[in-house]
Parts: C-alpha cells; structure tokens; sequence
C-alpha cells in the first residue's frame, strides 16, 4: 500500500506545517475577537521571534527550550507595545485606520530587522540532534515531534486558560459585548494587553518553530506566513478559537497535499483556492457563527 | 451659476478645456522638468489613477479590498502583450488592460460580493495571490523571470490627462443616481437594499470601474517600467494603494490625489536617509492615522467647502431671519 504509506507521510508534514500556522492563526482571532481588528503585524512578530529565538541560539548556552521561552516572552513584550502605541490611540476610529496602523508597524519591524540583521537568508544553528523514527513504513523526524508537541501543548493551555481561568472569563466576555463587561468591572484595557502578549506570545513560538523546522530565517518571511495564517483564521471562522487552530491545520495539510501531487508551483495558491471555495460555501467559515444582524 | 454647471453641454465643454489645459500645462512642465522629478510625477499619476478606482470600491461603496493588484497586473500583462506580441499601438494596449481587468473584476465580482467585510477582505487578498502565482507559472508572461522588451511609451502628458479623466469620472459618477446608491450601499447595506437598490448590481458595477482603473494604471506601469514580473503586483503593491486611499481620507477624491502624491513622493523625499527610510515610512504611517484617524482629508468634502464658501453664507443668514 504505497499510496497509503505515502498519504500519511505527507499527513505528518501536514500537521507539522499546519500547527505552525495554527498557532500564528490564534493571534488574529483571537485580537479579532476581542477588538475586532485584523493585526496585520502578527507576520512581523512571528518573524521577530524567529530572530529572538536565532539569536538566543547563537549564544550556545541555550538549549531549544530555553531560546522558545525567551523568543516567546520578547515577542510578548514586543505585542503589548505595539498595542499600547500603535492600536489604542485608534480604538473609537475606524477599523481601517487601525489596519494602515498595523500596516505602517509591520514595514516598520521588516525594515527595521533588514537594517539590525541583513536583508540574507539565515540558517538556523541545530539545537539538538535530528533523528528520524520509522513507525511502521513512515518516517517522523524529531523535529516534526517536537513542533507538533509544542504548538499542541500550547494550544492545550490555551483553551484551559481561556475556558477556566478569571483573565479568561473576562476575555470571553469582552468578545462578546465590550460595554456590558466593562460595567461587570473587568478591566479592558487589561483584558486587551492579555490577548496582545498571548497571541503574540504564540506567533513567537511558531516563529522559533519554523526556524528550526525550515532552517531558515529571514526579514520578509512573515508576509507570506501571516497571510496565510489569516487565511486559517478566517477558514476556520474568525474570533473563535478551535476554528483557528482547525483552519491552520486544513491550510497546511492542503499545501502538503498540493506538493504530493506534484503541482509544487502552485503551493501558495492552494491555500487560497481552499479559503476563497469554502467561504463561497461557509460564508462566516468552518466554526463560525453567522451573525444575526439587527436592523 | 449652479443651474448652469448643471447644463450637460457646459459640463462637457468644461470637461473637454479641463483635458486640454492639463495635455498643454504638462507637456510644458515635461519640457521643462528634470527627467527625475518626472518620473515621480508620473508614479503618482499612475498611483492616483489605481487610488481612484479603489476609492470607488472600499471608499464609496464601502467594500474592502486586498486584492487591487491583482487588476493591476492583469492590465499589466494584458497590455504587454497586446503591444509586443500584437504590435497594437500603445494606448489600444492601454484601453485592452483596462477592459481585460474590468472583464476579470466582473467575474470576480459576482461569487466574492457576497460576502462581506473581512471575509470580503481575504477573498478579494486569495484571489490576487492566485493570480500573482498564476503569472509566475504561465508561459505567456515568462513565468517568474519577467515580461522583458515592452516599449516605454507611457509619457508625463499622457498619464497627467488619463489622471483627469478619472478624476473627472469619478466626480461625476459620485454625483449620480449610480454613485448615490453606492453611497447608500456603504451606509447601511440593508436599509438601501430595502429601499429598493440592486447591492449586488452596484457593488459589482464598482468592482469592475475600479477594476478598469486598475487595469489602466497597470497598462501605464508597465510601459513605464518596460519591465515587469509577478513580484512587482505582490499584496504589498494592493497595500500601497490601500494606504493611499485611508490615508488620504477613505471616499474623499481630494484627499485620494493628496494620498497619491504624499505616498509616492515619500520615500523618495526620505531618500537622503538611505537604509531608515522604510522604518521611517512605516512610522509615518502610524503617526500619520493616530493623529488624523479618518485621514488627511477625512470628513471634509471639497466640493461642499467650496460650495459653502461660495453660496451657502446667504442661505444660512436667511435661515437665520426666520
């Protein structure tokens, strides 16, 4: 059976790629949950913790456990700043000058990481030694473990945090009515600034993650993987966060599926395709409620 | 005064000495002006003519979209073709790009439109990655490498006088009955539908102006550049025009043509700052909307300034008698 063995070989690189998009996904909907807006810099700190996460590495006295932690934690910084200066000065306007806020601060780190580190492409240095276990007739390398373990570990504290804990209680309640929670006594404000270093936490993470898995970092990276990300985010159903985790998966698993079957050119295009096809179907995505509108 | 700008041949002599006088006023400052400064003028010539065509989508009818490049390119590769491959002549190649965008807008249109807001948004940004994917691996554009040898006949008179021709498109298409009921359509979508407006004929009706203008600008980009190649009509080049629009203030033309030149001329005034240049455009972006958060223009309308500058002060005092 080689065309099964070969299917879940590509289902394993699948899930690798997509948790990676999964979890920069959960940064845009999870943001779009609570304020609304499209953080179109979310590409920008996943590439920023990439860089984190090489420079920590470099050092060699970290070990990959240590250079995620630290790349987690700068980039969770980085987010509430960025928040702080560039998003809640435009909190009652409109959404648009938001997204050109977000625009102009992801130009500003792309640029400004090409001007600190180089426009060139940079390897990742090997942090622990790679070793392929064959189970059965396909082949999972230690990496694809240690990414698929993470990002679901992550995800895994993620949904308790967000089911169980007080900050989460009232991060719920701020998606679902902003006023009414504020009159509850939960801080927005606060609650805001949680779910900037959360989510940009994450896309630290899976910036670290796709450095080691790609073996390569460079300034422009975070376009192309934030642009997809949202794709899942919006796949999945934009605001809720099983959909997210979910919509990264599928994206991933279709750009594999479009490497088997030899239409490699296309990979970027598959996404897409995917996204434009189910939203003609699902207009609010896969886990999405459609808003009833009030007139 | 005002019933007789509304005479349909005043407006069209007016339109016609309007043309006239840009065609003669920028062959003189071609003549005079350095080929540099032109070729920035230019730049912002075919930007404000690809601003306006997105004004009319996200800024009129209130529809976002992340995908204008994508009708740029079309323009681009459809006119490239017709000129080098057809030997049509250039601005046939200029009005073929146009159409082809406009035909692929329609397309686009009718599935997309659907949907709204931002899953509108990432629809509209998908699409133009395919696109963007499709011209890297079609044989006719030569793939990723780029669409070589196209002659460069696109000149400052030619785009300055195309540029006031949208302009003056788009002034009058804002004025009618179809442009009012875009208007209506970004106010409130279902209030207009239930007063008995077509949303979806209107919605498509701008995506496929605004797709046409796209599809000029990119015809003129392309014959300005002689060059192009899949990676000039990335989601960058859509953002670039997005920020025009927002920046300038979202619906409002004065500030589109304001937008246009601010944007273009930006980074080649923050030229002398060499490698801080991009940071320093990404900073201006975000200073630039916290302190103008509907955009340089946002809220005013040039139109009814100068309008209430020039009549309305004798209405409001009689107002006032009352």
């Amino acid at each position: 059976m080689p065309i099964l063995n070969n299917l879940m070989q590509q289902l394993v690189n699948g899930l690798a790629l997509g948790s990676i998009y999964a979890l920069i996904a959960l940064g845009y909907t999870m943001v779009y949950g609570i304020i609304g807006m499209i953080n179109f810099a979310y590409g920008e700190i996943f590439m920023f913790g990439a860089y984190a996460g090489l420079v920590l590495a470099l050092t060699n006295y970290v070990n990959v456990y240590v250079a995620l932690l630290g790349a987690t934690f700068i980039t969770m910084v980085l987010g509430v700043v960025i928040e702080r200066v560039a998003y809640r000065p435009l909190r009652r306007s409109s959404r648009l000058s938001a997204l050109i806020s977000a625009i102009g601060v992801s130009f500003f780190l792309s640029s400004l990481m090409v001007r600190v580190k180089g426009p060139n492409t940079r390897g990742f240095p090997t942090l622990f030694e790679n070793r392929i276990f064959e189970i059965g007739d396909f082949q999972i390398t230690i990496y694809q473990i240690v990414i698929i373990g993470v990002a679901g570990l992550l995800m895994l504290s993620l949904h308790l945090f967000v089911t169980y804990s007080k900050m989460g209680r009232a991060m719920r309640a701020c998606a679902q009515d902003q006023d009414a929670a504020s009159l509850m006594g939960v801080n927005i404000d606060r609650v805001i600034s949680v779910t900037f270093a959360i989510g940009s936490g994450l896309a630290g993470a899976a910036g670290v993650l796709a450095g080691i898995y790609f073996n390569a970092v460079q300034p422009y990276m975070g376009l192309l993987a934030g642009l997809k990300a949202f794709a899942a985010a919006v796949l999945g159903g934009i605001g809720s966060i099983p959909g997210a985790m979910i919509g990264g998966l599928v994206i991933g698993l279709t750009e594999i599926l479009g490497v088997t079957v030899n239409l490699s050119e296309y990979k970027d295009a598959f996404a897409f395709a995917i996204l434009i096809l189910v939203l003609l179907f699902k207009p609010a995505g896969i886990m999405g409620r459609k808003a009833n509108k009030k007139v | 005064m005002k019933k007789l700008l509304n005479n349909w041949l005043i407006q069209v002599l007016l339109f016609l000495s309007l043309l006239g006088l840009t065609a003669y006023g920028s062959q003189i400052i071609n003549d005079i002006t350095s080929p540099y400064v032109l070729t920035i003028g230019l730049f912002i010539g075919i930007n404000l003519i690809m601003a306006l065509g997105l004004n009319l989508i996200t800024g009129v009818t209130g529809q976002l979209s992340l995908g204008h490049a994508a009708f740029m390119s079309i323009g681009a590769y459809a006119s490239a073709i017709a000129t080098v491959n057809y030997h049509l002549p250039f601005l046939v190649g200029v009005l073929i790009g146009g159409l082809i965008a406009c035909f692929f807008g329609i397309i686009i249109g009718f599935p997309t439109l659907r949907l709204t807001g931002d899953y509108l948004a990432i629809a509209t940004l998908g699409f133009a990655e395919i696109v963007r994917v499709q011209f890297t691996n079609m044989k006719i554009t030569n793939g990723a490498i780029g669409f070589l040898g196209i002659e460069g006949s696109t000149t400052f008179p030619i785009v300055m006088t195309i540029a006031v021709q949208t302009i003056c498109a788009m002034v009058w298409l804002e004025n009618s009955r179809n442009g009012r009921a875009m208007l209506a359509i970004r106010e409130d979508e279902v209030a207009s539908s239930a007063v008995g407006i077509n949303t979806t004929l209107y919605k498509i009706q701008a995506f496929a102006i605004g797709a046409f203008c796209a599809g000029v600008g990119g015809a003129l980009f392309a014959h300005t550049t002689t060059f192009i190649q899949p990676t000039d009509f990335g989601f960058q080049k859509s953002v670039d025009i997005l920020s025009i629009i927002v920046l300038g203030g979202l619906g409002s033309i004065p500030g589109t043509i304001i937008g246009a030149i601010v944007l273009t001329a930006a980074p080649e005034i923050l030229r002398p700052l060499a490698n801080y240049r991009m940071i320093v455009y990404g900073l201006l972006l975000v200073v630039i909307m916290i302190f103008r958060p509907y955009g340089l223009m946002g809220g005013v309308n040039l139109r009814q300034a100068v309008r209430r500058a020039m009549m309305f002060p004798k209405k409001k005092q009689a107002g006032r008698e009352e």
